[in-house]
C-alpha cells in the first residue's frame, strides 16, 4: 500500500501538512510535515504535491544503512543517521524533509492521517 | 506567555528602520482576543485623531487571533486595518490565503508598520530576523507580478502581500494582494502602504504555535471537520465557491446591475457558477486549512486577452459583473485580473465604474470628462480602460480614485443620490430596496457599507422585504457573531455554510489558549469590539451620529427596474425606523452615538471622554 496523489484535486490547503505534524510530533507545524505541497503560480495554477512512493532509491544511498524498510514504509534509524542529507537530495520525489529543530529527516511512515483529511481526495491509498 | 499565539508584537518604523519586538499584552489578549479586536484596540490608543491616514503618523496593521493557523477549519486568516484614506474613519479588511499562518509561525500576532520609508522598499521577516529592502526593480510592477518576483528571490515558500500601481500612486481605493489573488480589499489599506512606500511584505515562519491542549484541539478540530465533510452543500462550495450565489442572487431580485438600478441582471446565467466553471475555471484554491476551497483560479483567453486570475468571486462577479453589465464571465474575470494587477478593490472599483457609466448616460458628463471615452454600460473595453484610468489617475481617473462619494460632488448634476456608498465606502454586492435588514447592516457596517459584519438578505426573505419591523435585533446579532469570527482569527463561512456550531469555536478557542469563556462571554467582547469601533468614528468626527449612517437617496426616490423586485423602494420613513430600533437595541442614543452607560457595560470607560 502507498499513498497516491491526485495533484489535479490538490487546493493547497495543506490540512495534509498540518494534521501530519500534528499527528507525529503533537506540534502545530505545517513546516514539520513528511509531505510537501508548492503551488504554480500565477502559470498554471496548480499544485505540487511532494510524498514518498516508496521507490526505495534512498535505501542504498544512505552510507550508514540508517536507512530500512519496514513493513510497508520506508524507516530512518536515528542511532545511525550522521545528518549527512544525501537521501534529501537523491530523493527524485523531494519528499525527505527535514527541520531545524530535529536532527534526522523525517519521511512518510503511510499512517494514513492525511488521506483521511484531505477533503478533496486528492490523498488516496493505493495498492 | 498565554498559548495559541504567536508570542510577539513586531514594529517596524520605516522612517529610521527601527525595528522592535514586545511580547503580546495579557491584557489585550484577555480583553480583545486578537485580530480586529487588536487592531482597533491599537489604533485606539496609539492613533492621535484628525492624522493624515496617508502621512507619517499613520499605520498600518495586519494581526491573526488565536485560532489563526491551527486545525481548525480555515484558519488561514488574518485582519488588517489602520485609519481609512477612503472614508477617514475605522478602515479594515480581512483576507485569507497562506500569509496569516506564517506570520503567526514567525513569532507574531501582530505587524505595525509606523511612519514613512524615503523611497521604494518591501519588508522581510524571517522568523526572527527583520530587514527593510530596496524595492527599486519591483515599484510600478503589479501586484500579482510582483509577488511572482518576489517568490523566485527570496524563496517559494515565503508568503508575500503586494500593491500594484494603484497603491503607490495613492489610489484611495487600493488592496492590497497576496497569494496571487487574496486581496484585503476594502478601505484603501494598499493606500497606506503605498504612502509608507512599503510596495510588499514577506514572511516566513517555521516556528510551532503553542497550544494548551493539543490533544483536545485535534478532537474538536476533527469534529468541525467532519461537521464540513459530511454537510449536504460542502461538494457544491467546493465546485463553485462564492459563485453558487450569483444565480440565486438574481431570483430574488437582490443582484446589483446597472449601479443599482436593478437587482437583477438579465443576462446573470452567462456569470453564473456553472458557467464559471464551464469557460474558465481551471483549479480550486483554498486558503490555509480550508477544505471548502471557495477560491476558484481561473484563465481567461480571446483574441484580446489571455491571463490567469483568481475568482472571479460572488462579489467581483455582482459589481463588475451585474454592475458594469458585463454579460461574459470571460469579460468579468479579464476585468478582476486588471483590478487585481493594478491593485485595486474590485467592489469599490465595480461600484465607481458604474457609478460613473450612469452619470454619462444621464448626461452629468460628457467626453470631454471622460477625455473621448465613451461609456455605455455593458461595454468591457470601457470598463478595462477605466481600471487602468482610476489605478493611473489618469484623466477622469484622477477623480474616481478619490473614491464615488467624492467623485459625486464633483460632478454634481443630483449623482450623489446614486453614489452608492456609506460614510464614503462603496456598497458591496446587495441590492438592498427589498432588503431592510441587508440595508441596515450596510448603513451601520463599522467600515462603510460593506456585507462582512452582517448579512442579512435571507432574514429579510424570512422576516418580510418592504418593512422595518423584526429587522434590527437581528443586524445587531449578525454584527457581533459574524466579527467573532475576524477577531479569532478564522472565516465564518463554515459557520455559515456548513453550520460548524459557534460552541465549536468556542471549545477550539478554549483548548488553544487554555482560557475559560462561554460563548456569551466571546459576543459581549465582540460587542465591546463593535462600540470602539464606532467611538474612532466618533472621535475623529466630533458630529459623527445618524447622518452618518444614511444612504444615497436612490433607496428612497429610484424605484427597481425590472426582475423579482420590479418596483422595489423603501420608504424614507422606513430608513429612519430602522435606525430608531437599532439604536434602542444597541442601547445608543437616537442620535447613535453609545451611551457613556453603555460604554461603561462594555468595560469602555476610557472612551467616554471622547463622546464630548
Amino acid at each position: 500500500m502507498i499513498i497516491g496523489r491526485d495533484e489535479s484535486r490538490c487546493t493547497g490547503c495543506k490540512i495534509c501538512q498540518l494534521i501530519c505534524a500534528l499527528h507525529h510530533f503533537k506540534e502545530h507545524n505545517p513546516k514539520k510535515a513528511a509531505l510537501g505541497i508548492t503551488g504554480e503560480f500565477p502559470v498554471p495554477g496548480t499544485y505540487k504535491i511532494s510524498l514518498c512512493t516508496q521507490c526505495e532509491k534512498c535505501i542504498p544511498v544512505c552510507p550508514t544503512e540508517a536507512i530500512s524498510k519496514q513493513g510497508d514504509a520506508i524507516k530512518i534509524d536515528p542511532e545511525k543517521c550522521t545528518y549527512c542529507l544525501i537521501c534529501v537530495d537523491e530523493c527524485p520525489f523531494n519528499a525527505i524533509f527535514v527541520h531545524r529543530d530535529f536532527e534526522v529527516p523525517f519521511i512518510c511512515d503511510l499512517c494514513g492521517e492525511c488521506v483521511e483529511m484531505c477533503p478533496t481526495k486528492a490523498l488516496y491509498w493505493e495498492q | 506567555m498565554i498559548p495559541g499565539y504567536g508570542g510577539s508584537v513586531l514594529r517596524i518604523d520605516l522612517s529610521d528602520g527601527k525595528v522592535t519586538k514586545e511580547p503580546t499584552p495579557e491584557e489585550m489578549i484577555r480583553d480583545y482576543i486578537g485580530a480586529r479586536g487588536f487592531i482597533i484596540y491599537t489604533l485606539y490608543k496609539e492613533l492621535t485623531p484628525g492624522i493624515d491616514p496617508l502621512g507619517p503618523e499613520a499605520k498600518f496593521i495586519t494581526s491573526t487571533g488565536p485560532l489563526t493557523g491551527l486545525f481548525v477549519p480555515s484558519s488561514g486568516k488574518i485582519q488588517s486595518g489602520g485609519k481609512s484614506p477612503l472614508t477617514g474613519g475605522y478602515g479594515e479588511s480581512n483576507s485569507g490565503g497562506h500569509f496569516p499562518e506564517e506570520l503567526k509561525m514567525a513569532g507574531y500576532d501582530m505587524l505595525i508598520l509606523e511612519g514613512q520609508h524615503d523611497k521604494p522598499c518591501y519588508v522581510v521577516v524571517d522568523d526572527d530576523d527583520v530587514r527593510i529592502e530596496d524595492a527599486k526593480e519591483i515599484w510600478g510592477k503589479g501586484s500579482i507580478t510582483t509577488e511572482e518576483i518576489l517568490k523566485k528571490n527570496l524563496g517559494e515558500d515565503f508568503q508575500i502581500m503586494t500593491i500594484g500601481p494603484a497603491g503607490e500612486n495613492l489610489v484611495k481605493i487600493a488592496c492590497i494582494t497576496h497569494d496571487f489573488g487574496r486581496q484585503a480589499g476594502r478601505t484603501g489599506l494598499g493606500t497606506i502602504l503605498g504612502s509608507k512606500k512599503v510596495k510588499a511584505i514577506c514572511i516566513r515562519g517555521t516556528k510551532t504555535i503553542p497550544v494548551h491542549d493539543v490533544d483536545g484541539l485535534i478532537k474538536v478540530g476533527k469534529r468541525m471537520y467532519q461537521q464540513c465533510f459530511t454537510n449536504a452543500a460542502f461538494e457544491l462550495w467546493q465546485t463553485y465557491g462564492t459563485a453558487a450565489v450569483t444565480n440565486w442572487a438574481n431570483r430574488i431580485g437582490s443582484f446589483p446591475t446597472r449601479n443599482f438600478q436593478s437587482g437583477y441582471f438579465e443576462l446573470f446565467t452567462n456569470l453564473s457558477g456553472p458557467r464559471m466553471r464551464e469557460e474558465i475555471v481551471v483549479n480550486n484554491k483554498a486558503c490555509f486549512a480550508c477544505a471548502m476551497c471557495c477560491g476558484k483560479y481561473s484563465h481567461t483567453k480571446t483574441k484580446d486577452y489571455d491571463v490567469y486570475v483568481e475568482g472571479p468571486e460572488y462579489e467581483t462577479t455582482a459589481m463588475i459583473g451585474g454592475n458594469c453589465a458585463l454579460g461574459n464571465i470571460k469579460d468579468v474575470a479579464y476585468a478582476n485580473y486588471l483590478c487585481d494587477e493594478y491593485g485595486i478593490d474590485t467592489i469599490s472599483g465595480g461600484s465607481i465604474i458604474g457609478f460613473t457609466i450612469e452619470c454619462f448616460e444621464k448626461g452629468i458628463i460628457t467626453t470631454k470628462d471622460t477625455g473621448g471615452l465613451e461609456l455605455k454600460f455593458g461595454d468591457p473595453k470601457c470598463v478595462f480602460e477605466m481600471i487602468k484610468k482610476i489605478a493611473l489617475k489618469e484623466g477622469i481617473g484622477a477623480v474616481l480614485a478619490e473614491g464615488s462619494r467624492h467623485a459625486a460632488k464633483i460632478f454634481g448634476g443630483g449623482s450623489e443620490k446614486f453614489a452608492m456608498q456609506v460614510k464614503g465606502l462603496e456598497q458591496s454586492g446587495y441590492e438592498t430596496r427589498r432588503s431592510p435588514a441587508m440595508l441596515l447592516s450596510y448603513m451601520t457596517s463599522d467600515i462603510g457599507a460593506h456585507h462582512r459584519p452582517s448579512w442579512a438578505v435571507t432574514h429579510d426573505l424570512q422576516s418580510g422585504r418592504d418593512h422595518a419591523r423584526d429587522k434590527a435585533w437581528k443586524v445587531k446579532e449578525l454584527q457581533h457573531t459574524r466579527p467573532l469570527f475576524d477577531t479569532l482569527g478564522v472565516c465564518r463561512l463554515p459557520w455559515i455554510e456548513m453550520q460548524v456550531p459557534v460552541s465549536d469555536y468556542c471549545e477550539a478557542y478554549r483548548m488553544a489558549t487554555g482560557i475559560e469563556r462561554t460563548e456569551e462571554e466571546l459576543i459581549t467582547i465582540s460587542e465591546k469590539i463593535w462600540n470602539l469601533t464606532r467611538m474612532f468614528w466618533i472621535r475623529e468626527f466630533p458630529d459623527f451620529g445618524r447622518a452618518d449612517d444614511i444612504p444615497p437617496a436612490r433607496i428612497w426616490e429610484d424605484k427597481l427596474k425590472g426582475g423579482p423586485t420590479d418596483g422595489g423602494v423603501l420608504s424614507r420613513e422606513t430608513v429612519d425606523a430602522l435606525l430608531d430600533d437599532y439604536y434602542k437595541e444597541r442601547g445608543w442614543s437616537k442620535d447613535g452615538r453609545p451611551t457613556p452607560e453603555k460604554l461603561k457595560e462594555l468595560g469602555l470607560d476610557w472612551v467616554i471622554k471622547d463622546l464630548t
